[in-house]
């Protein structure tokens, strides 16, 4: 992999042959070299799903900041018509009780308001001592114990693992079953591994939820048991559902984004070293990595009713797919889009989703990505990686991008 | 300049607070408000990026 260079140009592809999506990437912090016709047909073209469909897929940034907040587009994975990425998440669409995403307004904005208070920037600001404590322990153990480490199992995951857990008020004496369980959610392999984690977390969860009515502590889940379930303004399979997103978003993705934000770091040493000498450009890296990376490349919709956009008409049933990875690397929003750069406005970027459905836990995730990395690199000034870069074993394009494994060395 | 928040629109994401602190913050609910003295804008140049980065456009700036 050539350090800090433009994503390789692939040879150029029929207009007529619609490019298959998802796919790996072949840079673990780039967009997938196959998605290169995407980005010169902006700002929407056609994509084949695995069973041969065909949907659209959002490429331009403008266009997806305005359909992302098009109510006439649908997160509603029961719905027949909608595109979903896999054959193993076709196989169990039908069974799942959803919240928050795959629930439309009014219902998903009555959930949403629940959870609102919990996760302002006030609330997030409360817990950066917490977060920074975490951390600093976690680094004390590597230290201990090293180096080598492996910074997936040593750090990447068990930050935000152990953030969520104390937020939500969920032991984390549990957390390999969690984790566990969330990876088979995610990743599978097979159909049968996303149904029994379901109902393995939710199971769990279920158990948890009663535990909290005998005897009520403190979390956002001990907070809607009392406030909402105890009230009849919510069931508890909702609740349950509602738990189980809040739990494996909460940990997944800011473990993914520290993982492959630290990688990426270590093969950018410019921006690194700039950061070293400015830790105030933190905020501001933390952005841009999140635009940069784009980890969650898919984000699916089904339409409707008919939407005129962009002189095409988006049909009614018609899949929608958003891929971030090239919608944060429009040229039109972004100048010289493949480049990390701390200085540019990243702002804007739709990393987190935009309209209804943006990240409910986005200032959390912003505040764990700066104390996590920040610190890494503070008390582990000669951190480097512990193998050859194109060894170090990384996500297939068919869940949210990261880092399988990350050997490091200081 | 007038700046209006829809709180009925506003789903707390606290994108207005987190590029404008100086001018929107977040209520006990976790909806948008203004500043007490910071109504209009304070001659923020930030209140049309905070306004831009609400993921449901909840704030309307005029003029």
């Amino acid at each position: 992999m050539e350090i800090g260079n433009p994503i390789p140009v692939a040879c150029e592809a029929p207009m007529t042959e619609a490019v298959a999506f998802p796919q790996d990437r072949t840079c673990p912090y780039h967009p997938p070299t196959a998605y290169r016709p995407l980005r010169e047909s902006r700002p929407l073209s056609r994509v084949t799903l695995y069973d041969g469909r065909s949907v659209w897929v959002v490429t331009g940034h403008a266009t997806a900041r305005r359909l992302l907040s098009d109510q006439r587009l649908s997160t509603d994975s029961t719905n027949a018509a909608f595109p979903l990425p896999t054959e193993r998440f076709a196989a169990v669409r039908s069974r799942r009780r959803a919240a928050l995403l795959g629930v439309d307004d009014p219902e998903h904005n009555a959930q949403r308001r629940m959870l609102i208070p919990s996760f302002t920037l006030k609330r997030t600001a409360d817990l950066r001592p917490r977060i920074r404590r975490t951390v600093d322990e976690l680094i004390d153990a590597m230290v201990e114990q090293g180096p080598p480490a492996e910074l997936v199992s040593a750090f990447a995951l068990p930050v935000p693992s152990i953030v969520i857990c104390d937020l939500l008020g969920v032991p984390y004496a549990d957390h390999h079953f969690f984790e566990e369980q969330s990876r088979r959610l995610l990743r599978g392999p097979a159909a049968e591994d996303i149904e029994d984690a379901r109902e393995q977390l939710e199971g769990y969860l279920g158990d948890l939820v009663e535990r909290k009515r005998d005897k009520p502590g403190e979390g956002v889940i001990d907070d809607l048991v009392a406030q909402q379930l105890a009230h009849g303004r919510l069931d508890k399979q909702e609740l349950i559902a509602m738990a189980t997103i809040l739990l494996v978003a909460g940990h997944e993705t800011t473990a993914n984004m520290i993982s492959l934000g630290t990688f990426t770091l270590l093969q950018h040493p410019e921006q690194w070293a700039e950061l070293k000498a400015d830790p105030e450009l933190m905020p501001a890296a933390v952005e841009e990595l999140l635009r940069f990376l784009s980890i969650a490349d898919g984000m699916l919709r089904v339409a409707t009713e008919d939407i005129e956009t962009d002189g095409v008409t988006i049909r009614a049933d018609e899949g929608v797919i958003f891929s971030t990875s090239v919608i944060n690397r429009d040229t039109s929003a972004y100048p010289e889009p493949d480049r990390l750069d701390w200085h540019r406005s990243a702002r804007h970027h739709v990393a987190f989703g935009f309209g209804i459905h943006q990240c409910l836990g986005q200032n959390l995730a912003r505040a764990e990505m700066e104390i996590a990395l920040g610190t890494l690199f503070e008390r582990l000034p000669g951190l480097r990686l512990a193998a050859p870069p194109e060894e170090i074993p990384f996500k297939p394009g068919d869940t949210i991008q990261g880092m399988l494994e990350l050997p490091v060395a200081w | 300049m007038d700046i209006l928040i829809d709180k009925t629109v506003c789903i707390g994401a606290g994108q207005c607070a987190l590029t404008a602190p100086d001018v929107f913050t977040q209520d006990d609910d976790g909806f948008s408000e203004l500043l007490p003295g910071r109504e209009d804008g304070a001659g923020s140049p930030l209140v049309r990026e905070a306004a831009r980065a609400c993921p449901v456009s909840a704030i309307k700036v005029a003029p």
